[in-house]
């Protein structure tokens, strides 16, 4: 059982979960997830938001290393960064894969004749 | 909102062979690689250490909630208390309930933990920032376009 790697994982998960914790910011990572980088015009059309507001919302998900900045000719492009997103997820999805594998423990001993 | 990991397994066994495994701090620890230093008692802490190859290093620490002969165990800790001489008193630890049924063939134990979303400081956001719908589900989303994109 990889303790130390669930515990990076773990630190790693909080800074990206804090930065999905926001409607907007999962709104412009749906965007992302649609595949092409997109410009900050793209990423703020269909959106009540300024500019400035998207940037700042794309600061954060860049702090937490879920988008990345592009450059696409002589534009400014965001893309997404997929890894930390799977990682957080992965959470607890291990500390139920530790569960699994106790259990397993315990069903070896108990029905052990 | 998921903030817990629930497990069942069907175990081929009677409730009182199954009650001893969980509750005898000796054969708890054979299943759950720890090294306990005394018996459980309802409301003290239970201290240990791991015995998983190469974690031995690490201590057990858990306090005993509810020992409801054959029926109910549980305890709290500290999951992935992972840095040995950090103090994760101060923390709120998750609850690790153990439910036990009879059955036609042996005993249903469901394990429950829950309170993930209480983590401390540090892990809180683990938990929930995310907004309505559950960061699992969030999660599963994003996967699933993941999946379709790659």
């Amino acid at each position: 059982m990889a303790r130390r790697a669930a515990a990076t994982a773990l630190r790693t998960s909080a800074t990206v979960f804090a930065a999905l914790g926001d409607e907007t910011r999962l709104g412009l990572l749906d965007k992302l997830l649609r595949g092409e980088p997109q410009s900050i015009v793209q990423l703020t059309e269909g959106t009540r938001l300024t500019r400035q507001a998207v940037t700042k919302h794309l600061r954060v998900l860049q702090g937490a290393g879920v988008v990345r900045w592009a450059r696409v000719g002589r534009e400014s492009r965001f893309e997404l960064d997929p890894k930390p997103l799977v990682d957080a997820r992965s959470y607890l999805d291990h500390a139920s894969q530790q569960w699994d594998n106790a259990l397993a423990r315990l069903k070896a001993l108990v029905e052990e004749p | 909102m998921t903030d817990r990991i629930e497990k069942t397994v069907e175990l081929k066994a009677p409730v009182s062979r199954v009650w001893r495994a969980l509750t005898d701090h000796e054969e708890f620890g054979k299943w759950f690689c720890v090294r306990l230093e005394g018996p459980f008692v309802p409301g003290q802490p239970s201290h240990g250490h791991v015995t998983y190859p190469g974690y031995e290093h690490l201590k057990w620490q858990a306090v005993v909630q509810k020992m409801k002969p054959e029926r109910l165990f549980s305890f709290t800790w500290h999951p992935y208390a992972v840095e040995p001489d950090k103090d994760y008193s101060g923390e709120t630890p998750t609850l690790v309930e153990f439910t036990l049924e009879r059955t036609s063939t042996g005993t249903r134990l469901t394990v429950v933990e829950s309170g993930f979303d209480k983590l401390p400081a540090h892990r809180r956001d683990l938990a929930f920032r995310m907004n309505e719908g559950g960061w699992e589900t969030q999660m599963k989303n994003i996967a699933e376009h993941l999946d379709h994109g790659a």
